[in-house]
This record gives structure tokens, sequence and C-alpha cells, in this order.
């Protein structure tokens, strides 16, 4: 089973956290992972511990903030939430990844050999 | 490109919160655990298998934080910074060996620096708040078949202005000087005849009143008119902010002050501080020899031009060329055979940086000798450091440092050592910046002028040769390292041998090399000590001892020339009168001294000059008894008297090489030489003596009856026994009844006139004999090193020659052979260099050959007995080994 599991193109793992700090609101480190593994259907291959590399990252570029706040469960936890700038960002690299994935199926389509006018 | 920058401050930010951000993730990823952990317990599971599943989710703990890490910081700078805080633990824990790696750094960088700050302040940028003085050349003229150079006259610099395209600029400053009292005393201050748009080019303002103007470069004498300098104002003037348009008498002409130059303004001449500026319409006042200013064949003017950006200096000289040979044919009378060249500013030939030049160029090379010595000592001791380090850096290797990261830390260490090196160095060229002035002799009571410059230029190039000082010392103990055996480091470090080549072989190269760079130096210093001494010994042509010579001012005093003659007959005659007193003369110029003699051309009865050649030789006004106070012999013929005067018949005496070259076997007394216009008749032939430098090859000259050629100024030669304070006083007394006015220069002996000529050669002996013994020094102390390190680490053996038998003197002679290997095999590859190498020091040398076997002899001598004492105490040590302790030892 982990042989069939997608391995994480470099970059798009940021994507991800930003497409779900959208479309969820505030969430710490730990929802958002259980969100990305939850959306893909447990397809992709994460180490939970890899997104705090990535966190660090869009809040160093000012995509997300973060600030200190408490989980469910009582415990003292980062919540992140996406910046405006983040918004942006997000729907610079999702139109980019929409016309990649257009080409990609395209090209990938013609190497069957069919012709597909 | 923003989102980068905003990037990079986070990172440098993280530099500095480190702990901080490691403690904020740390709460970060157990409350991710926890939550994980809640989440599986509500799914059923076992708290055990919880928590293994959610670490497992989690994937490497540390590796997470360790991408962290990478993503929020700067990697890189992060471990120079702990190879910096580990580098500077290993300085604290080895203070004897630091400090010693850091005095013999400092020493080489410090004299490097030092080098470059007088290069920078004498040669490259030697006139502060100049501007743009990278395009700056100077300009003199050339007679074809002539060595040597002369002035520019007036007339052809105002063409130079007019024609030339590629200057910005051309302008003039002849240094002069005169006597102002200051105080009770009489002073000699430098000034300047410069054009007068001099301050405008240089971008110097005057910081009360104005600069000159235009107009004030025209006419004779027309514009007395006078800028001071910053320094005068100060200390004659007290800083009077009433000063512009007050007066102040020079050379006999009241001159209105105008300006005041702006502090740290020196002028332009390299070894003087200008202390006044008069425009070029004063020459007459500051100038012998009368009005110049309409004369083209009177080349009296130093000048400088400005090249345009982007021009070079031999496509400038095409352009000057091609106007000097349009000059050459439009004014024949006075320029044919004539040209004009321009040099760099470091090379200008008519101030003292031209007489520096080569000195300067001979300390670069010595300081660079010197530094390689100390970075081959600072090499050995980190080698012998590494050796002793091997424990260390075998661990390091075994838990996983690459190599690069290895040499990275080494390269660190060597660095933070040349850094503290170079900061102390930077502080001794600081301190040395004004020791040039203290090894020249001081004149008439003004000390030279010659600061070194401390710019970011000089910083930049030291903390180059600091960075690749670093590189030669820390790479050598690198590669050693590099080459760890993980095995060896069970090895004893007491198994060596007198003898063993394995490892010793770096060393032992180190010590050659730097016996053989300190060889090349005793060598040089030995060839210029010679030069020096040949220079002092040998004759001038004149007498040295017994004579003395001064002057008293009457330009300054406004005598004319009527009065300067009863004057000056009288003082003859009071002065031979004194006891003690054998003859005194008076003459123009004193040989070797700093005036410049006339020169004019000449034509011979029967001397048919080859076609390009126009005959021009020097000559100088002297008074009756010039030749027996001065002691130069006449070969034939009689000597000047009185009743060679205006009214007489005009005589003149050649010298021998001027006979022989003009009337070749002919004898030419009572020959006619005609000199401006005017026939003279030869009534003698004097011996030929030195007159401008005692460098020079015998040359034509002769000499006229000052009355016949009559200047104010002269300069007063005493033939006496009495010493020049005791004559002084004499002087003055004499003075005093005569004219109350006047002030007496200095009075010193011809001896020291002569070593004051010879002070650029009393400077490189000097600097590199203290080089020189630095060099030795730390060379010594290479080898010491190096032999003491053999001797501990032959322990072993050494016991065991002992238990077999070797007496004492066997093990002595043991380690001083291999001493003593070392020191000659350096001596002959010295040898081999500085057979190649001591031909560049030229100009320097004099009547010495470059390859002089006592230089040679005695550095081989002085290098071998330093080398038996710094091997003395090695194998002497040797010599204590216990047999017993250093077999049992392991």
């Amino acid at each position: 089973m982990p042989a069939s599991k997608l391995d994480l193109l470099q970059g798009t793992l940021d994507l991800m956290v930003l497409q779900t700090l959208a479309a969820m609101g505030r969430l710490h480190g730990y929802g958002i992972a259980r969100r990305i593994e939850q959306v893909s259907g447990d397809a992709v291959l994460l180490n939970q511990g890899t997104i705090y590399a990535s966190l660090v990252r869009l809040q160093q570029r000012g995509w997300i903030s973060a600030e200190w706040g408490t989980s469910t469960n009582n415990r003292k936890a980062k919540f992140y939430s996406i910046t405006k700038r983040g918004r942006k960002q997000l729907s610079e690299d999702a139109a980019y990844w929409q016309r990649l994935s257009d080409v990609m199926g395209r090209v990938l389509a013609l190497s069957e050999g069919s012709d597909t006018k | 490109m923003t989102d980068q920058l905003r990037r990079l401050f986070h990172r440098v930010r993280s530099l500095f919160r480190r702990a901080e951000q490691d403690r904020d993730l740390d709460v970060e990823m157990s409350a991710h655990l926890e939550l994980a952990v809640e989440e599986n317990l509500r799914r059923g599971l076992s708290r055990a298998e919880a928590r293994r599943q959610a670490l497992l989710r989690f994937g490497g703990w540390q590796q997470a934080k360790e991408n962290h890490r990478e993503v929020r910081g700067l990697p890189l700078l992060e471990t120079l910074l702990q190879d910096l805080r580990f580098a500077l633990r290993m300085l604290r824990r080895s203070p004897a060996f630091s400090l010693l790696a850091i005095f013999c750094l400092t020493l080489g960088i410090g004299a490097n620096a030092a080098v470059f700050s007088w290069m920078e302040g004498l040669l490259f940028r030697p006139y502060p708040l100049v501007a743009h003085q990278e395009r700056l050349v100077a300009l003199t003229g050339t007679a074809r078949g002539e060595s040597g150079h002369t002035g520019l006259s007036w007339p052809d610099f105002l063409e130079l202005q007019r024609n030339c395209k590629l200057f910005d600029t051309f302008f003039v400053s002849k240094i002069t000087g005169t006597t102002l009292s200051i105080g009770d005393r009489a002073q000699v201050v430098t000034g300047s005849i410069v054009s007068a748009n001099y301050f405008e080019v240089l971008g110097v303002h005057p910081i009360l009143g104005r600069a000159f103007e235009p107009s004030e470069d025209v006419g004779r004498s027309a514009h007395p008119v006078t800028v001071i300098s910053y320094q005068l104002w100060k200390e004659r003037f007290q800083g009077d902010p009433q000063i512009i348009g007050k007066t102040q008498r020079m050379d006999g002409v009241i001159h209105t002050i105008i300006g005041v130059a702006p502090e740290g303004f020196y002028g332009t001449f390299v070894g003087w501080a200008t202390k006044f500026w008069v425009p070029a319409s004063m020459e007459d006042t500051f100038e012998a020899g009368g009005y110049k200013l309409e004369d083209r064949g009177e080349r009296w003017i130093e000048a400088y031009g400005r090249l345009k950006p982007g021009v070079t200096i031999e496509q400038a000289q095409q352009e000057i060329s091609a106007v000097a040979k349009r000059l050459e044919n439009d004014y024949p009378a006075t320029n044919r055979g004539r040209s004009i060249k321009l040099w760099p500013l470091w090379q200008t030939p008519f101030n003292n940086a031209g007489t520096l030049l080569p000195t300067l160029g001979t300390m670069l090379v010595v300081v660079v000798f010197v530094l390689l010595i100390a970075c081959a000592n600072v090499g050995n001791l980190l080698l012998v450091r590494s050796f002793a380090r091997r424990h260390e850096i075998t661990v390091r290797v075994a838990v996983g440092a690459g190599r690069r990261r290895l040499l990275q830390q080494l390269f660190m260490e060597g660095l933070v050592l040349s850094a503290l090196a170079a900061a102390g160095g930077l502080l001794i060229a600081r301190w040395c910046s004004h020791l040039l002035v203290l090894l020249l002799p001081v004149r008439n009571g003004n000390a030279m002028h010659l600061p070194g410059e401390m710019d970011w230029r000089v910083m930049t190039l030291s903390a180059a040769v600091c960075l690749v000082a670093t590189l030669l010392f820390a790479l050598l103990p690198a590669m050693q390292t590099s080459k760890v055996d993980l095995a060896a480091t069970l090895r004893s470090e007491m198994a060596g041998v007198v003898h063993g080549r394995s490892k010793s072989w770096v060393r032992s190269g180190l010590v050659v090399v730097q016996v053989s760079l300190c060889f090349i130096l005793l060598v040089g210093a030995g060839l210029l000590l010679q030069s020096l001494q040949n220079i002092r010994l040998d004759s001038p042509g004149f007498s040295t001892n017994g004579v003395l010579v001064t002057s008293v001012n009457l330009v300054a005093s406004g005598y004319d020339a009527q009065r300067a003659k009863n004057f000056q007959d009288e003082l003859i005659d009071r002065v031979q009168a004194l006891p003690g007193v054998e003859s005194a003369a008076l003459a123009r110029v004193t040989p070797l001294g700093y005036g410049t003699f006339s020169s004019a051309p000449i034509v011979v009865d029967g001397y048919q000059p080859p076609p390009e050649e126009r005959p021009s030789v020097e000559y100088n006004q002297v008074g009756p008894g010039y030749f027996a106070t001065m002691g130069i012999p006449l070969v034939s013929g009689r000597e000047f008297t009185r009743a060679d005067n205006e009214t007489a018949a005009p005589v003149a005496i050649v010298n021998e090489t001027m006979a022989a070259h003009y009337w070749q076997a002919k004898n030419p007394i009572g020959e006619r030489l005609q000199v401006k216009d005017k026939w003279l008749r030869i009534v003698g032939i004097a011996k030929t003596s030195k007159y401008e430098s005692m460098r020079e090859l015998p040359r034509p000259f002769f000499f006229v009856p000052r009355r016949q050629d009559f200047s104010v100024g002269a300069a007063l030669n005493i033939r006496t026994q009495l010493r020049p304070e005791i004559m002084a006083a004499a002087l003055s007394r004499e003075l005093k009844a005569m004219d109350a006015n006047l002030a007496l220069y200095e009075v010193i002996s011809l001896q020291e006139q002569l070593d004051r000529s010879t002070s650029p050669q009393k400077v490189a002996v000097t600097l590199t004999g203290v080089l020189a013994g630095l060099a030795l020094v730390l060379a010594a102390i290479g080898l010491y090193g190096v032999m003491s390190y053999t001797v501990s680490q032959s322990t072993r053996e050494l016991g065991l020659r002992m238990a077999l038998g070797a007496r004492t003197p066997e093990l002595f002679r043991l380690v001083i052979s291999r001493g003593l290997a070392l020191t000659i095999a350096g001596i002959f590859l010295g040898a081999a260099a500085a057979l190649g190498l001591t031909r560049l020091l030229g100009y320097l040398l004099y009547k010495v050959s470059p390859r002089d076997p006592l230089a040679f002899g005695s550095a081989t001598l002085v290098l071998t007995i330093v080398s038996l004492i710094a091997c003395f105490l090695p194998a002497w040590r040797a010599t204590r080994v216990d047999p017993i302790v250093a077999l049992r030892y392991e």
C-alpha cells in the first residue's frame, strides 16, 4: 500500500496548506495535516512533521499569520490563518496548477499514441 | 523580489532567536502529538498503540526540527558562527600559541600595511583634498640626446593649455620659499608659485577670502597677492578672522593676503607642506634669473595636467608630443630638439616621489618576504598543533564531519588569528605613518612632510593580504589533516626519529623557505649598506670636512643688486678676518644641495656639433677664491679674482670633462666659449667633481665669475676647522653688526650636505636592515620550533641511541647537523634566488655588484650563526633524555 501513495512534489505542500487554510479558516498544525490527509483520501504520503517547515516558510513570506491559542483539549497551540497576500498568491498558484495539470493531461493522452484532435 | 527580501530578513532575525524558536517549535510539536494521540484513543486504540501510530504518522521527530531550522534560518551562516565560536575557544585554550602566532602575523601584516600606506600617501594619492588625483600627470621637458629632464617654459605651458584636447586642464606649481620672522626667529617657509587656475582646478576652496583670478597670471610682479595655508594662518597670524586684506612682506615685496586654504591642504609637492601660494606673475620676485614669463627658452616651471576621463597616458603623450613638435617648428631658436614628457603622478621626477619610488618599491618586496616568513612560522605552529589535536580531529571525523566542514573549521581558526593580527597590523601602520620623516634630515629647521595615508584602499588591500596569508598558512595543516587516518590515532606519538621523513617534510620545507627568504633579505641589506658606505666614502671632488656652507637671504630682505654686491664684499672681508677661517667664497648654488644650476646653450670655437645636438651645459656663478675654499684642484690656469668684475673681459673656468669633450686634444686655455650671445675667454681648467648628485657620471660643467652674471641670492662657503655651531655664532654677530634685519640660514658642513643628498639610500638601508633583522628573528623562531618539536617527538629514538652507547656529543651533533642541513638547503635556495633578484635594487646600488661576494658571504655567516643558536637549546635537550624513561614510555 505505501508504494501506491503519492510523493509530494516540491512546493505542492505549501499550496495545499494555503488552500486548506483558505477553505477552513483558522487551524493548528495538526488540524492542517489531518485535513490534507482526509481530503486527499489518504492518497498522499505525508509525514506530518514536514508540515512545520512549510508553515514557517509561508509565514516568512507573509502569506499566513500565526498566533498562540488554546486547542479543543485545552492545550496551548499555535493557530494559523491565511493573509490577504496569501489569498492572492493562492489564486495565482491555483491557476498555474490548473493549467499545468491540463497540459499534463493532454500530453499524457498524446503519449498513448491516439490522435486527440 | 520583496518576498525574497522579507524571507531573508526573517532568516537573519532567526539567527538571534534560535533558543526561543526552538522552544516554540517544541511546544507546537508536542501539542500536535497530543492531539493525534487523543484522536487515536477516540478511535479505540490502546494508549501505547495510539502513541505509536501518532509518532509513525508524524515521521522523524529530529528531522522535522532540523528541517524547520534549515528553512527558518541561514544554515551556512550558522555553521560559520559556530566555527567562529569554536575558533575563539581554541585560541583561548592555548594562549601561548595564539600570542606567538598573532605576534608573527601582526609584524608581517603591519609591515605590509605601513608600506601600502606610504605608497598611497606619497605616490598614488599624495595630495589631500585634491580632486581626481588618479587622472593627474606630471610634465617635464626633455632634450634630444640628453638624459634627465628640465622644467617647461611659461609660453609653452600656455600653448598646451590652448591646444590639448585630451586634457581637462593644466596647472603650474613651482616650489619656492621665503623667510618669515615668526616670533624673534627667522624661519624658512615653503611656498609655491602657481598658475591662477590652481585652486579652482584642484577643487580646493579657500575657507576665507578668495583664490587667484585669471588676470593675476599676467604682468611682471604685477599682482603681489598670496593665499596662505591654514597652518601658517594659525601659527603666525593666530587664526585672525580679519586676516583678509592684511599684508605680509615676502622676498622684499609687500603681499596682500587674499585667502586662507582649508585645513589639511598641503599643496602639491611631495615632501614639503606648502605654507603660501603666489600667482605666476610674482615669479620675478621669488625666482633667481629675472622675469621669465615671456621667455620661451627659460624652462623653470613644474607643471601638471589632468587627463579627461577615459584618456590613457599614452594617448595623452601622443597629443603632447605632437604639440611639442609643432612648437619645435614654430620656435626653432628656443625649442629645437626639445619635447615634453608625461609621467604618472607616482613617478613625478621633480619632487620626492621620484626619489622615494625605488626605495618604496624595494620595501614592498621586502615586506612581502617578511609576511611570507611570518606565514611559514604560523603554518608551522599550526602544523605542530594539528598533530597535537589529532585525537580531537579524528573524533570529529569519526562522528561524521565531512572533509569540507573540517577545512572550513581550520580556515576559520586561521582567519581569526590573521584578523586579530590585521587589526594590530593596521595599528602599527598608523604609528609608522610618520616614520619616514624621522629618517630624513631636517633642513633649516623644517621637517619634511611625508605622511602615510590610511584610506579605504589601504584597508582593503591589507584585508586582502590577511586573507591570502590565511590561505597560505592555514591550508598546509588542513591538507595534512584531511589525510587523517582513523586507525593512526592509536599510534604512539613518541616513536618518531630525528631523521624521520614521513610527516616532517612539510615543516622542514617551510623552514627551508624561511631561511632562503631571510637570506635574500640579508643579502639585500648588505648590498644597500655597502652602497651607502661607498657613497659616503667616495670623494665628491671637493673637500667635505673643513668646509662649512650657509647663506644669508638678501632677496627676502629686499636688497637690490648694487646693495647686495656691497654687502657681500664686506661680508667676505669680515668672515675672512674671523679667527680660524682660512678662506671664504660665495657661489650661486652649492653642489649636492637643493638649488638648480643655470644652464645655457653654448657655442665653442672650432667645435662642430653633430646635426641633432644643440650643446647646452650647466654652470655655476662663483666668487673669488671659490676653488681654493671648496678644495677643488685647478689642473691648469688660474682662479677667479676680484678683478674679474663687470668691467673686465668675461672669463670662464671649464672642468676637465668639458675640456676633453669640446676641445679634445687642444688646450682650451685662452680659447673662446659663447654663452647666451656673450663670448667668454677660458682662463682655467678645474678637476671634474660631483655637482647635483653623488650618483652622476662625470659631465661637462663650467664656472663664471659672480660679478659677470650676477644674482642676489648666494651660498657662503667657508674653509675652517671650527665647528658649525661656533661658526654660526660668530657669523650671527657679524650679521647683526651689518644689518640687524638679516637672518642666517643653518650652518652645516659639506659632509652633512652630502649625507643629506644620500638620504634616500639611508632610508632604504635603515628600513631593509630593520626588516631583515625581523625576518632573521622570525626564521630563527621557525627553526627553533621545528627542531624542538623534532627532538620532543624523537625521545624514544634518542633514548635507544643512548642505551646503545651513543655519547652526549654525538646526540648533540645529531640534532645540530639536522638543523644545519635545513639552514644550508635554505641558503642555497636563497642564494640562487638572490642572484636573480638583487639586480632589481638598480639605482639604490652604488659601486657594488649585485653579486657582491662580501654581501653573500656575510649573509651566509649570519644565518649559520643564528641557526646554530636556534638549534642549541633543542640539541642540549636531546642530550638530557633519560634512556630509562624514554624506553619505558608507552
